[in-house]
């Protein structure tokens, strides 16, 4: 497979301040790539490098095999859209989509069809003319995209742009942006701090914590096994629970281990890691992996009594903020909207329970700060 | 204490035919008004009706058209007018030219803690007085000046030059001048220009060249054109600068009008002259203003 986007050992340093440090990640031809991170992690910095505008410390980045170093932006095969667009006010929507064709010294008749074509593929047929300041919010979005890729760039990079809009012109432009990257085959790398932004429109993910990247996974695999503490509190939501092993379960296809925590519950959870008895760990439950009033039957489950806080009412994305009996410590249960649960009140007493391959358990972060 | 507020206020925007609410409007705007018709319009006035009066045979003050024949009659002032008004244009836009790369320096280029030093550096030469400016220049450049001394004792001239008393000083004097009065304006619609403007157009494969014409020249137009009209007036009517520097070969139109008023003592004939230049100046500027297809009202923001 080919690799439109090759990143090797990259660092870039502010004085003493290290923003990127040693990333190393390749994209393939056509692939929607996104790096997720908290602001402040680096990732601007990052994409800023490969569109030239910093240069690396040190490191390689490599765009269709050829060594980016020393190329200004205007002369590198890849095109950037801004976090704010960008959109050149004083110019209309042609004008716009034509500022990098004539830079390219294309004739006028290619100018023309090009831009028609593009503003086409990006649904805004006969826009040409419009100022940009009569545009709403997601058809700014699609003529800044149509400006960059009215250039066929090898790789397009997105600096969060679908930042500034409404929540729900946002999930709709995530599916657009995720179907036209698919039209146009175009490789893209998209920054975001919004997990489920890179979640839904990504082939591969990298999530990227203080200049690093922790993991570089598809979306299924961060959601479901993330490598890193980090990772699990960053991807979806976690409910986090400290607990010290108590025992091993030696079972031959698979490794259990006995924990017990600070509220005096005990359970068992599959071991990733190699624990020892004594070893603290950090336990990290979904909410979706808790299940309210078990039923009795199913042995293996690892059970606890929860008081019911209160009720957070989302649609599909319903809760229920739960305590534990004489404890501070709060979880987030899903509340399944079958009606099912409808009953449950806040300060009732119920069961839940998880069973001991949903749990995902890490060492204890050495305490370094 | 809330329906206080409201009070107020519904009283201040209460029927505006109601004498007392619009006290204070007259209070600001009289000194503007005092100002304006005082020291403005009744002057103007004055010098009009001078200009079109002329003494006839008798030595009586009579209507006349006389001043103003006069003005097209004899070929050095109506050369000095052209000459006045196409060296003002120059000065204009060398000033917008050395300027605009200043700007774009102070505002776009160096780290932030720097910009304010830098533009009081630029401010600082004109807490002193034109004609000390002006005087240092010519210390600088005359015959037996601080460049021509250091030329000879470099070796790279054998005997010192006159660098005073040409067109060429005195549009650099008449630059220098008026630099502040176009960098101000520069740097607020510089400032006002967002980073990524220029970074997409970098990024989209911009030039300098098309960066700069494209998008960093028509954003600052209103800034341009304001800083301009202010270089253009200066300098239209600027009397020192020409005169101590352009020498007596530099004729200046405003040097025609203070010898009528002065030398001659025709205040009548110094009037025409005077209301002439008031009708190129704003012919001008509002040939400026329709050339980039802005108006005043903008510009003056």
């Amino acid at each position: 497979m080919h690799t439109d986007l090759s990143v090797v050992n990259v660092i870039k340093k502010f004085q003493d301040f290290t923003a990127v440090d040693s990333v190393s990640f390749d994209v393939e031809k056509g692939k929607f790539f996104s790096i997720l991170g908290p602001s402040g992690c680096g990732k601007t910095t990052l994409l800023r490098m490969i569109s030239g505008f910093f240069e690396p410390s040190s490191g390689t980045i490599e765009i269709n095999g050829k060594n980016m170093a020393g190329i200004p932006p205007n002369k590198r095969p890849v095109n950037l859209i801004f976090q704010n667009l960008a959109l050149f006010p004083m110019m209309n929507v042609a004008e716009n989509i034509a500022f990098g064709l004539e830079r390219q010294k294309e004739k006028r008749s290619v100018i023309k069809t090009k831009t028609g074509e593009i503003l086409e593929r990006v649904g805004l047929p006969g826009f040409e003319n419009k100022k940009v300041d009569q545009l709403s919010g997601g058809q700014r979005q699609r003529v800044a995209i149509a400006r960059s890729l009215v250039l066929e760039p090898a790789v397009l990079l997105l600096d969060e742009p679908l930042g500034a809009l409404d929540l729900k012109l946002r999930e709709q432009m995530k599916i657009e942006l995720k179907i036209l990257q698919t039209q146009v085959g175009t490789t893209f790398v998209y920054i975001t701090h919004d997990q489920s932004e890179a979640l839904v429109m990504s082939d591969h993910v990298a999530v990227m914590n203080k200049g690093k990247f922790e993991q570089v996974d598809t979306p299924r695999n961060l959601y479901a096994k993330p490598l890193t503490p980090f990772v699990a509190r960053f991807v979806g939501e976690n409910n986090q629970w400290s607990a010290r092993v108590t025992g091993l379960d030696h079972n031959p296809d698979r490794q259990t281990a006995l924990i017990r925590t600070p509220e005096g519950n005990a359970f068992k959870t599959i071991m990733r890691d190699r624990l020892e008895p004594g070893d603290e760990i950090d336990l990290f439950l979904r909410p979706e992996s808790i299940v309210l009033e078990p039923d009795s039957s199913i042995e293996t489950l690892n059970r606890f009594t929860i008081i019911v806080k209160s009720i957070l009412f989302d649609g599909a994305n319903s809760r229920i903020l739960a305590q534990l009996p004489e404890s501070e410590r709060e979880i987030q249960i899903s509340l399944p909207q079958t009606r099912q649960f409808d009953y449950i009140q806040p300060g009732d007493r119920i069961e839940a329970g998880w069973s001991p391959e949903s749990g995902i358990s890490f060492l204890r972060e050495k305490a370094i700060l | 204490m809330e329906s206080g507020i409201g009070h107020i206020i519904s009283q201040r925007k209460g029927d505006p035919m109601k004498p007392g609410i619009r006290w204070g409007l007259v209070i600001f705007i009289t000194p503007v008004l005092v100002w304006l018709t005082v020291l403005i319009l009744l002057p103007q006035v004055d010098m009009f009706i001078m200009s079109i009066r002329a003494k006839n045979e008798l030595g009586e003050m009579v209507f006349s058209i006389g001043n103003f024949k006069l003005f097209f009659l004899e070929p050095i002032y109506w050369r000095t007018f052209a000459r006045t008004a196409i060296f003002s244009i120059l000065v204009t836009f060398l000033t917008f030219l050395i300027t605009m790369p200043i700007a774009f320096y102070i505002t776009k280029v160096v780290s932030p803690k720097f910009q304010g030093f830098l533009s009081v550096l630029i401010l600082m030469p004109f807490w002193v007085s034109e004609l000390v400016r002006v005087y240092g220049w010519m210390i600088l450049l005359r015959e037996s000046g601080v460049i021509n001394h250091f030329l000879i004792k470099f070796g790279l001239l054998n005997k010192p030059i006159e660098m005073l008393y040409n067109d060429a000083t005195m549009i650099m004097g008449l630059v220098y001048t008026s630099m502040l009065f176009m960098l101000v304006p520069l740097l607020s619609a510089l400032e006002s220009l967002d980073n990524s403007f220029i970074e997409a157009a970098y990024d989209l494969g911009g030039s300098v060249w098309s960066i700069a014409t494209r998008i960093v020249i028509p954003h600052c137009l209103p800034g341009i054109v304001s800083g301009s009209i202010v270089v253009f007036m200066l300098t239209l009517g600027n009397y020192l600068t020409p005169n101590l520097m352009g020498g007596k070969n530099g004729l200046w139109f405003t040097e025609q009008i203070y010898n009528q008023f002065i030398a001659s003592f025709n205040w009548n004939q110094g009037s025409a002259f005077g209301f002439l230049l008031l009708i190129l100046s704003s012919g001008i500027i509002w040939m400026g203003l329709k050339l980039t297809k802005q108006t005043l009202g903008k510009v003056v923001q």
